[in-house]
């Protein structure tokens, strides 16, 4: 559980760019709130910026498509894009699904 | 609804590229309010064509524009666009242009359900409305196709984009990747921007290269249909300008002399019109780079302007070799009123020799253009294309009122074959057309002159000799022996005989007057000495008289004084007696 723990304790920075309130915006809102109790509870920072609100942070982020997720931490900078609805992707994505296997294999 | 419709004018309103040449082919730009599409293989000027639009837009028109790149960054488009002259940092600090570097790299993207491309409608709205911008390219938005997988839901934001570019008022040029066979652009971006599309496209024949531009639709508007070359050259992107659409081009009643008075006079008697043109062919080694070259030193004489363009000869070679037969190039260049451009015409394509030309001529503003020979810069063309481009450079001359000058080369060397097949059809173009030819007679070869044509003058239909020595050029009359016109040794020896002739013939004046001078003498000296034998016999008879007279006298003394001794016997008894 060494291996498990210290990935446990990654802490997640993540940042979910949406456009107003259109259907895909709330829905990736909820999704990824979802995920993040479920799988990071309580070490993840999750920021939702809506650009339409804040333009110019698009152009810095590199937004293009809308929902945009980027994890900033850890390390390499991860993008998702899309209303956040396939589970499996995001959590392959987000390293979550290999620390889990492996913490299963473990004992 | 009806108020919108009202809005749009009876003629679409248009918004100009400031690019020299493209608007005159669209008839004043590109749609205003619209997007175009301008697509193309890499590397054939797509990103300079739309950087143009929007550089000129912004200084030129007043109407800012922001620059949606997907391709290069900032940092690299402003430096490539550096060389045109266009300070994009500058313009961006002065809130004209605007910059966006849309990167996008497959491997950073995972799909995670449905999206949008709401974020760059927002970051293009964001970068517009900054600058309160006019115009917008999207610099290649194809690249998005690499970018995102899903095709189907980036086709139709596309679709979305192009709409709200065009809701907004935005004039808006699309760059695209040329496609394969008969596709206009690889993922068939022309199903959404379907108002202008403008293909570029290079092409190499020949080993060189030329860049062309062609409109293949603009909605609701007339247009160029051709193909146009143009040139990507230090001051931007350059179309042929094409003035060959209309023939109304101002005409000139003043007339220019040749530089050579004899050939003045066949022309009229006072040389060309300004702003005509004039054809000097002729086989190699007649004279032709002279004449232009005389034209031009007495152009400049009378403190015009004149540019030379050389294919034969580099700069000092002309200025040496115009030396030698009396032709003084370096001084109207040292006073900067001659420019001589010597290039290989294999340098680069006859398109862009003609726009290098067009450059040149419109910043240098000459009266007199020569192009030496014109025949050269087709070379590697065939005629078909070499001719309609050759029309437009000399179209445009006409339409600047520049006086041209063209020589060119004939393959057929002597006077049985006919030059005129080889003109490449220009001599339809010209205005004037002199002739030049080498005459091979009694063991020499000389150059002969005449006007094949001259619109709008009465000009000789004599041949004349054209004769180049260390002063100069001149024409000289020749002389008709038998069936063939004489030159050279044979006019010389005419010459000499015709003078002979005349000689002796004065000769023979002289001496049948001093016969006829010697011939009164001879009477005269008869008449006096008749008169001196008159006078000596008149002398005679006067002195016979006198001696009778005095005879008589004496014998009547004697007879009377016989008589008077005889005592009273009359004299003529006595003298009858004594005759007795």
């Amino acid at each position: 559980m060494v291996a498990a723990a210290a990935h446990a304790a990654t802490r997640y920075v993540l940042r979910l760019y949406v456009t107003g309130s259109t259907p895909h915006s709330t829905r990736a809102i909820s999704n990824i709130r979802k995920i993040c109790e479920e799988h990071l509870d309580g070490r993840y920072d999750l920021e939702v910026i809506d650009i339409s609100q804040y333009p110019s942070l698009a152009k810095g982020e590199q937004i293009i498509a809308a929902p945009t997720l980027i994890r900033k931490l850890p390390l390499p900078l991860r993008r998702f894009i899309g209303d956040m609805s396939q589970t499996q992707r995001i959590l392959l994505g987000l390293d979550l699904r290999k620390a889990e296997s492996s913490s299963a294999k473990l004992p | 609804m009806k108020k919108k419709l009202t809005e749009i004018a009876p003629t679409l309103s248009k918004a100009p590229t400031g690019i020299a040449g493209l608007d005159e082919i669209t008839g004043g730009g590109l749609p205003a309010g619209r997007p175009s599409l301008v697509c193309g293989n890499a590397g054939c000027g797509k990103t300079m064509l739309a950087m143009e639009f929007l550089v000129r837009g912004a200084t030129q028109f007043g109407e800012p524009g922001v620059f949606m790149m997907f391709e290069e960054n900032a940092a690299e488009l402003t430096a490539n666009v550096r060389s045109l002259g266009f300070d994009l940092d500058k313009l961006a600090a002065e809130k004209k242009i605007a910059l966006d570097y849309v990167h996008i790299e497959r491997s950073e993207f995972e799909e995670t359900g449905e999206y949008d491309l709401e974020g760059l409608f927002i970051r293009l709205g964001h970068a517009i409305d900054s600058i309160g911008a006019k115009r917008v390219v999207l610099d290649t938005v194809e690249a998005l196709f690499a970018g995102l997988p899903n095709h189907a839901v980036l086709r139709a934001e596309l679709r979305r984009l192009f709409r709200w570019l065009k809701d907004r008022g935005m004039t808006a040029i699309i760059t695209g990747e040329r496609g394969e066979g008969s596709a206009i652009t690889r993922y068939g971006l022309e199903e959404y921007v379907a108002d202008c599309v403008i293909i570029l496209d290079q092409r190499i024949q020949e080993q060189i290269s030329t860049r062309r531009l062609r409109v293949l639709k603009y909605r609701g508007t007339a247009h160029g249909m051709n193909e146009y070359p143009f040139l990507i050259g230090a001051h931007g992107f350059s179309v042929l300008p094409i003035t060959s659409l209309q023939l109304d081009h101002e005409v000139s009643v003043q007339r220019v002399p040749t530089g050579v008075a004899r050939l003045d006079e066949m022309l009229g008697g006072k040389g060309i019109f300004r702003g005509s043109s004039v054809l000097v062919s002729g086989s190699p080694g007649t004279g032709k780079s002279s004449i232009a070259a005389k034209f031009i030193e007495s152009a400049c004489a009378r403190g015009e302007r004149a540019l030379f363009f050389a294919y034969e000869e580099s700069k000092a070679q002309i200025v040496r070799n115009m030396r030698s037969i009396g032709i003084d190039l370096a001084t109207p260049i040292k006073k900067g009123l001659l420019e001589i451009h010597s290039s290989r015409p294999t340098l680069q394509g006859l398109e862009q020799h003609l726009v290098m030309m067009h450059d040149l001529v419109r910043t240098f503003h000459p009266t007199v253009v020569a192009v030496d020979p014109i025949s050269n810069l087709t070379m590697a063309h065939d005629d078909a294309e070499a001719k309609p481009t050759l029309m437009r450079l000399i179209d445009f001359l006409k339409k600047e009122q520049i006086t041209g000058i063209y020589t060119s080369l004939t393959s057929g060397g002597d006077a049985t074959s006919a030059p005129e097949d080889s003109q490449l059809y220009v001599s339809s173009l010209m205005d004037t057309w002199l002739l030049l030819r080498n005459v091979e007679f009694t063991g020499e070869c000389n150059r002969t002159i005449f006007v094949r044509k001259s619109r709008g003058m009465a000009h000789s239909n004599q041949v004349r000799e054209f004769v180049v020595s260390d002063t100069g050029i001149d024409l000289v009359d020749v002389y008709l022996g038998g069936d063939r016109v004489l030159t050279g040794s044979a006019r010389v020896a005419r010459e000499a005989q015709e003078r002979a002739v005349s000689t002796l013939r004065g000769e023979d004046h002289q001496r049948k007057l001093r016969q006829l001078a010697s011939r009164r003498k001879a009477i005269e000296a008869q008449i006096a000495a008749l008169q001196a034998e008159a006078e000596a016999e008149s002398e005679e008879v006067h002195f016979v008289i006198a001696q009778e007279t005095l005879q008589e006298k004496t014998t009547h003394q004697n007879t009377s004084a016989m008589a008077q001794q005889r005592g009273g016997a009359t004299g003529t008894n006595g003298q009858m007696k004594q005759r007795r």
